[in-house]
């Protein structure tokens, strides 16, 4: 982990910070597939359930000075993983909620998981909302089952960021993270450093605390 | 019917045992077995033993003919005469008289006044309790990666002992149904079949298609719906589709409605259908609790072999529900629709039918296969293992190309291969957590340690192939298949264990790094599996299973050259799965079998303390497949330590 930690030392008046996003959303919305897209640049037609969540890394530099580093915990998005969503946005800095927008239904569940967030995660976390697999639309218009409009007036009154995106064509999708990231308090979070107080509203630090809390054995010393 | 059994009896028990012919008899040889399995066993075989099935009664439609032939004269000659030739063989010191003659002198009083077979067999089977037993209290060193290994034994090895069927082998159906499957020498009497199986395997995985909105569609889908070899269906008590192997619930709800109607009907009569054969494929049926499971097969399984697939099948909903939360399901509403919760897990559900319609060795034989390493080797590994371990581990893997490295566990708790077999399936079959290219973080259950509980379980995936700098992290997703990929897998109680898990990780990773240990796994998996004749030179052995009963871990040889391909493998897999009934079933109390067919010859053989199956072409004499089946013995004997995990790294 310190290792890690140190990778992104900054030079000269380099600001680096590093940030926990978490994608929430309905099952088979493809949360996993612009993550992968995000991560990797890769694109699978057949892409499997995710099982339980799984944890990736991406850095992106949004300009000369500035570098971004996300810890992404990618979430399953069936039912009976519900319960262990809050281990994952607890100390989140932003989310993304996925919807799909030929199928109606996931939009309401994204509201759902949207007022979750604004109720019990970080009340400073940045959301966004994402409407996945625009390229079935560019295709075929009459797929669409959530208007453009409609999605986006709802992000505009519950203050979210929004984009329409495909992790197939790779439209809007780093567009996405890097609007993210642009809002996100890098200024705030570089300045404390890698090495601040963890655990407060905006925090970033994820190393040392949990070095801390593996060390001392304890449940309260992991911080996912 | 009678005289055909007796007459089978005779022939299968020259030294004049007592038939097992009435659920008396059966009884205390059951208790007499089981009572030495002494040592840390205990639960699984006590309630075997507590629970005896009811006998099924005999059902006067299925009498079949008196006059069917008994088993092939070939076969039986084979198994009087190749017993004493492997005997003689001055190498075998692990020889079956051997292990007799210990039993004998430890149980002298008991048993003393008869020397008939059955008794020769019970002392076995107490020697190997006894073993077990002596190898758990012999230290760690000894003790295997479970350490109630009698236990697992005696459920799958066992299951022909003492498993939930033995009532049945008494019923002249039963007797008259696995005349018809067991006895069956696949290689004189099933070619044309086989050859079928052998082009239809080829699409045997291909999807097939859902109705389409006018049903146009549905005579063809249907036709190729039923050309599968096999199915697996999953409902429940209550009737409603959970899960079907093949087709979609609009092209299968007739079959489901008619598997239902059937099982509920003996239900009713108290007197549950476990199976029956129609048209070439035999049907057996599993009960547990809510659900029901159907197992259809064209390929010659043995309804012990059909039921264990489908007790795993079960592991894996267990796994992913736990037994509690689904019995509550079921006891809210009983015709809760189970697809819900489980949405998601076809694929694993999926990837463990596919595996035994493919037939594994590891299924079949209910082991493990390990990473053949150096014992130096080997230990610094499960030292590492030791000095990194986190402290809310609980067992911690790795896994190489599917195959087992090491094992770090607590010295109270054992990893049930049940439990091992779900979490290879879910790293190797299904793609999802390999492909995903990161680190997961899966709740699961793993019935066979706690079915009422959830784990919760750290993996990181490398790829073995790109050695250049590039960290764990930066593992490229879907290069290279499952044979260069490296698992750790971390399991914990902890929910929110990840981080501190994901940090024994690193730790571990980069302490094999740095003591060499990483480079030695790298290059035996590149290195892969020993051909036969890499391992016994000049042999006339194509293929091997050896099965370490006490270790419950087995090894095996290349595929290549001679078993290429899904036809080749599918076809050696079925003549295993044969030889393992011939000495696995509640009939047969064979040591060993001399199997000869058309395009194969094969030996199968059994002590306490291993099973080996051997293959060999068609023209190989007994006495040379005798010879390469102990040059094998004595191969293991050298490598033991080599090509089996003994003890692991215990804390």
């Amino acid at each position: 982990m310190a290792a890690r930690m140190q990778q992104g030392g900054r030079p000269g008046g380099a600001r680096f910070a590093q940030f926990k996003l978490v994608l929430l959303g309905e099952s088979a919305v493809g949360k996993s597939s612009l993550v992968l897209r995000f991560v990797k640049d890769q694109f699978d037609d057949y892409r499997e359930s995710t099982i339980g969540a799984a944890f990736l890394t991406q850095t992106i530099a949004l300009d000369d000075q500035t570098t971004v580093k996300f810890e992404i915990w990618d979430t399953a998005g069936q039912e009976r993983y519900k319960s262990l969503a809050p281990m994952y946005y607890r100390n989140a800095n932003c989310a993304v909620v996925v919807y799909d927008i030929t199928q109606a239904s996931s939009l309401d569940k994204a509201k759902s998981w949207v007022k979750e967030l604004q109720r019990q995660a970080n009340e400073n976390i940045i959301i966004a909302l994402a409407g996945n697999k625009a390229d079935l639309v560019a295709e075929q218009p009459d797929k669409r089952a959530v208007q453009t409009a409609d999605a986006e007036a709802y992000a505009r009154e519950s203050n979210l960021l929004f984009f329409e995106t495909s992790a197939k064509t790779a439209e809007n999708v780093k567009e996405l993270f890097t609007a993210i990231a642009k809002k996100l308090p890098i200024e705030q979070a570089s300045q404390r450093g890698m090495r601040g107080p963890a655990g407060r509203p905006g925090g970033v630090d994820l190393g040392n605390r949990q070095e801390a809390g593996g060390a001392a054995g304890g449940p309260g010393g992991c911080n996912c | 019917m009678p005289d055909d059994s007796s007459a089978d009896h005779e022939a299968t028990q020259p030294f004049g045992v007592a038939p097992r012919t009435t659920d008396g008899s059966e009884q205390p040889e059951v208790g007499n077995k089981v009572g030495d399995g002494d040592g840390a066993d205990g639960d699984d075989m006590e309630q075997s033993r507590e629970l005896p099935p009811p006998p099924l009664p005999p059902r006067p439609s299925l009498h079949v003919p008196s006059s069917r032939p008994p088993a092939s004269g070939s076969f039986r000659l084979s198994k009087r005469t190749s017993r004493p030739q492997l005997l003689s063989q001055p190498t075998t010191a692990l020889s079956v008289a051997d292990v007799h003659t210990q039993g004998r002198g430890e149980n002298a009083t008991a048993t003393s006044s008869s020397a008939s077979r059955a008794v020769s067999r019970k002392h076995s089977a107490s020697h190997s309790g006894r073993f077990l037993g002596n190898s758990d209290s012999g230290g760690e060193d000894s003790a295997s990666v479970i350490s109630y290994a009698p236990t697992l034994d005696a459920r799958l090895d066992g299951e022909s002992l003492l498993g939930d069927v033995p009532a049945e082998a008494t019923t002249p159906a039963w007797r008259a149904l696995s005349a018809q499957i067991e006895r069956d020498n696949p290689f004189e009497t099933v070619p044309p079949e086989s050859d079928v199986a052998t082009l239809q395997i080829q699409h045997e995985f291909d999807e097939i298609g859902s109705v389409d909105a006018h049903g146009s569609n549905e005579e063809t889908l249907l036709e190729a719906w039923k050309t599968k070899l096999k199915h697996f269906f999953i409902l429940s008590a209550s009737g409603k589709p959970i899960y079907s192997r093949h087709g979609d619930d609009q092209l299968i709800s007739n079959y489901i409605g008619i598997a239902q109607t059937i099982i509920s009907f003996y239900q009713g009569a108290d007197d549950p259908l476990r199976g029956f054969t129609a048209g070439g494929a035999r049907f057996v049926m599993l009960s547990k609790g809510p659900l029901n499971l159907v197992a259809v097969s064209r390929l010659g399984e043995s309804d012990a072999q059909l039921r264990t697939q489908l007790e795993s099948l079960y592991m894996q909903i267990l796994s992913t529900l736990t037994l509690p939360s689904m019995e509550k399901m079921f006891s809210n509403r009983p015709s809760t629709d189970l697809r819900r919760p489980l949405q998601g897990t076809d694929v694993l559900l999926d990837g463990l039918a596919d595996g035994f319609t493919r037939g594994s060795p590891s299924t079949l034989l209910s082991a493990l296969e390990c990473l053949r390493l150096r014992k130096t080797h080997r230990r610094a590994i499960n030292d590492t293992l030791l000095r990194v371990r986190s402290p809310n581990l609980l067992y911690g893997l790795i896994v190489a190309a599917g195959r087992l490295v090491s094992v770090v566990r607590p010295k109270k708790h054992s990893l049930h291969p049940g439990d091992l077999h779900l979490i290879f399936n879910m790293l190797f079959e299904a793609g999802s957590v390999r492909a995903g290219g990161g680190e997961n973080w899966i709740p699961l259950c793993l019935p066979g340690f706690n079915n009422t509980g959830y784990l919760y379980m750290y993996v990181s995936f490398f790829s073995t192939s790109e050695r250049d700098g590039s960290g764990p992290h930066e593992r490229p997703a879907a290069t290279g298949g499952k044979d260069d990929e490296l698992a750790i897998v971390l399991i914990s109680a902890q929910k929110e264990g990840f981080y501190e898990l994901r940090k024994m990780r690193d730790d571990l990773v980069e302490q094999l790094e740095n003591n060499g240990s990483m480079d030695v796994i790298k290059s035996a998996i590149r290195k892969g599996h020993a051909s036969c004749s890499d391992i016994v030179p000049g042999t006339v052995l194509r293929h091997f299973l050896y099965k370490s009963r006490g270790n419950v871990q087995f090894t095996m040889p290349s595929f290549e050259p001679y078993f290429h391909g899904l036809g080749h493998r599918r076809k050696l897999m079925s003549l295993y799965q044969t030889l393992h009934e011939s000495i696995h079933s509640r009939t047969a109390h064979l040591k060993v079998q001399h199997c000869v067919g058309r395009d194969a010859t094969a030996l199968a053989w059994e002590t306490p303390l291993f099973e080996l199956y051997c293959v060999a072409g068609p023209q190989a004499t007994r006495a040379s497949l005798a010879q390469g089946a102990n040059r094998i013995v004595q191969w293991i004997r050298r490598e033991e330590e080599r090509v089996f995990i003994i003890g692991g790294a215990v804390f």
